[in-house]
């Protein structure tokens, strides 16, 4: 199944891209859509430890299942204000 | 209108129109307010001794205003009555504009600074926002900690400061 990857801020700049789609398999969870993001963008392997991560716009957990058409955003520690 | 008071926007931020809001919002409730309480995050010159020439910030923007609206409620439960109105500008810069506007507005002063204070917090921990500093020589992205919503001791470490 397909869903659709948000990356934000540095992920967005080491990837390259903000938005990418990413096939992964049926009960995949979010941590396994980043491990896919991952493995194509080597070098946002260091973040695994210290990302958020939301679900059709709203807070996720990597446990998170997801699903055909899902919106899948991954966070990198944040500062506003 | 929340979209009034808890937003993320691309132009310079008002206080006025923020706290203009919050009156409107008081007084349609029939209680009015006696306290508005602002804060306004602005953009400083120097970060650990590195000279900055402008700041970019990138937000995560539907999910930034579900932030601004968790804060709300967080605030509405430990400090009855009051109103928030929270708005974070994004895109470049300059040194001095105000990044971060926020108002809040109780029935009595105290609270009104308490609940400011924790407002500011809430959304350093929490709202998905990133600046991006560029210098005389180079750039880098902030990053404080990873943003979870659901964090208590977090939460308890921002409401301890709030009440100091």
């Amino acid at each position: 199944m397909r869903v659709k990857v948000q990356l934000f801020a540095r992920l967005r700049e080491l990837a390259g891209r903000g938005e990418c789609d990413c096939d992964v398999p049926a009960g995949s969870s979010v941590a396994d859509v980043w491990r896919a993001v991952a493995d194509r963008h080597a070098s946002l392997k260091p973040f695994a430890g210290a990302i958020s991560c939301a679900l059709n716009a709203d807070f996720a957990r990597m446990t998170s299942p997801v699903h055909e058409g899902d919106e899948v955003a991954f966070l990198p520690p944040v500062s506003g204000g | 209108m929340a979209a009034d008071r808890l937003a993320v926007v691309d132009a310079a931020l008002s206080l006025e129109r923020l706290a203009t809001a919050l009156e409107r919002l008081a007084r349609d409730r029939g209680e009015g307010c006696g306290a508005l309480c602002s804060f306004v995050g602005t953009v400083r010159a120097v970060h650990q001794e590195r000279r900055v020439r402008h700041l970019e910030y990138e937000a995560f923007a539907p999910l930034a205003v579900k932030v601004f609206a968790q804060i709300e409620a967080e605030i509405g439960r430990h400090w009855p009555g009051a109103l928030v109105a929270i708005h974070h500008r994004v895109g470049r810069l300059e040194i001095g504009e105000a990044s971060v506007a926020i108002v809040v507005a109780t029935p009595h002063r105290a609270e009104a600074f308490q609940a400011c204070r924790y407002a500011i917090e809430r959304v350093k921990q929490v709202a998905p926002i990133w600046k991006h500093e560029f210098y005389e020589d180079g750039d880098v992205w902030i990053e404080g900690a990873p943003a979870d919503p659901d964090d208590e001791t977090a939460r308890q470490a921002a409401l301890e400061r709030a009440c100091a």
